[in-house]
């Protein structure tokens, strides 16, 4: 296991390999198919947000508000990535993040734009939302909330210990790429 | 309150919350199968981990509520307007209380009005039967697993898919091989040789009131179902596809009757957080026993 902690250097990233489990501490932002969306078409983020050196999660949380006024997740694990894949690319290169949280891995493209900007993808467990929501210690703030609704807004999560394997690498390697291979082949001597 | 939307707001937060004990058996099984200190192995721990978590919490075992999938058998005279009334309210109860995320959007304007009602949703399937017992069903199917399903016409050329079992055989796992681990598997496929495009989908859903270890009755399905199981367990995808031993938990499939020009195989994947409960009600909508 690997602690990948705040700040989120190039050279922390980069030491990372596919297959590599790690525990994530610090902030990240949540961003899913609207922000990808809005980013991607020009728009720009609110004030307060800065994606530089930053992790992006593929996450539309259930946040509930409590009496005081501030916010719990209480239940928060990855959303689909390849929605993002037309989008992704230009965003970790155009905002400089350093790692992209979701689950099911992303394409090409995406690829191309880790090894070239020192970014990884990080592959949490889908559907594992207690266990991820446990590792939110604070909810800091909520951006874009009115524009897109709950799921869908930017949410600043400040996170320990959040569990995730490391799938696509800075390198241009993807074990995505390497299961599908392998699975396609196993297939074929089965038809 | 009234006693049936009380119910149904139970119903809603058990369902949400606690995976029923055929799924919860079937992971922990695979977790005992799947090699020793792999990433598959870890990503199955956390699963279980998760599905305790969520019970003990009374909390939402995934954030993606889903679709919000009603499956009713009433006696003859039920008035199912009001049924559908009450269970609206107890979905929106039910979404403010957190048990569901605010997981509805108008698909012309973008707006999430945070009630999970609205057109087509929640949906609704009723049928009468000639018995006094009144049994509701509900599935909650998050979309990371929807967006995976497909839908094959046959014959295809491509996959060299005839209009046979054969050619059923071979679309249904490219299916499971398209999927990889984007549905959160290890999944459960509901299956539907047959109908037309809706309700060949419709019917693949409703595999998925069925029990995993349960087999289907009709020898020919019941042969595909095991040999799709075997065979996708054999392709090394793996619980979120990061490679191993469990990529199916089970296989599930019916068929209808088509028309002689079509033959379509629809095949929805149900991911890991199988979320499935349901109850028989009194005449007062009370909730008599639990189905699962």
């Amino acid at each position: 296991m690997i602690t990948l902690a705040a700040p989120f250097t190039e050279e922390k990233v980069r030491a990372l390999k596919v297959g590599n489990e790690v525990l994530i501490s610090g902030v990240v932002f949540t961003g899913r198919d609207a922000v990808h969306k809005y980013l991607h078409e020009g728009g720009k983020l609110p004030p307060g947000v800065n994606f530089r050196d930053a992790i992006l999660y593929h996450c539309g949380p259930v946040v509930m508000k409590q009496d005081d006024g501030s916010w719990k997740a209480t239940a928060a694990g990855p959303t689909t990535s390849i929605r993002e894949e037309p989008y992704q690319a230009h965003i970790i290169k155009e905002f400089g993040l350093r790692g992209v949280i979701g689950k099911g891995g992303m394409g090409d493209k995406t690829l191309a734009a880790c090894k070239e900007n020192g970014c990884v993808y990080l592959h949490a467990v889908g559907g594992a939302a207690q266990v991820l929501a446990e590792c939110i210690k604070n909810v800091r703030n909520v951006y874009l909330m009115d524009k897109f609704g709950a799921p869908e807004a930017i949410w600043e999560f400040e996170v320990a210990d959040f569990p995730a394997v490391v799938t696509m690498d800075a390198h241009g390697n993807s074990l995505h790429k390497e299961v599908f291979a392998k699975s396609q082949a196993e297939l074929a001597k089965r038809l | 309150m009234s006693e049936l939307q009380n119910s149904l707001l139970e119903l809603i937060r058990r369902t949400s919350a606690e995976i029923p004990d055929d799924v919860n058996q079937s992971i922990l099984a695979s977790l005992e199968q799947e090699r020793k200190g792999t990433i598959a192995e870890s990503a199955l721990k956390i699963i279980d981990q998760n599905i305790q978590l969520a019970k003990r919490k009374s909390q939402p075992i995934c954030q993606d509520t889903g679709s919000i999938l009603f499956y009713v058998d009433c006696p003859v005279g039920f008035d199912q307007i009001a049924f559908e009334e009450t269970a609206k309210e107890a979905v929106k109860l039910a979404t403010k209380k957190g048990f569901l995320r605010q997981n509805s959007v108008d698909s012309l304007t973008g707006v999430n009005d945070g009630t999970n009602v609205g057109p087509g949703a929640p949906v609704f399937h009723l049928h009468q039967h000639r018995s006094p017992e009144l049994s509701v069903r509900l599935v909650l199917k998050g979309g990371g697993c929807e967006n995976v399903g497909a839908q094959y016409s046959l014959p295809n050329e491509k996959l060299q898919a005839n209009r046979d079992l054969d050619g059923c055989r071979k679309v249904i796992l490219d299916a499971v091989l398209q999927a990889q681990g984007k549905g959160c598997g290890p999944g459960i496929l509901g299956v539907c040789i047959g109908g037309d495009r809706a309700t060949s989908y419709e019917m693949s859903k409703t595999q998925f009131l069925r029990l995993i270890p349960d087999r289907n009755p009709n020898p020919k399905l019941d042969k595909l179902e095991q040999d799709i199981l075997k065979t996708a367990n054999e392709l090394g995808i793996g619980p979120m596809g990061f490679g191993g031993k469990t990529t199916l938990l089970g296989v599930k499939i019916c068929a209808a009757n088509r028309l002689p020009a079509s033959y379509f195989v629809s095949i929805s994947y149900m991911c890991w957080a199988f979320r499935r409960q349901g109850v028989t009600l009194d005449e007062d909508g009370k909730i008599q026993k639990w189905l699962y």
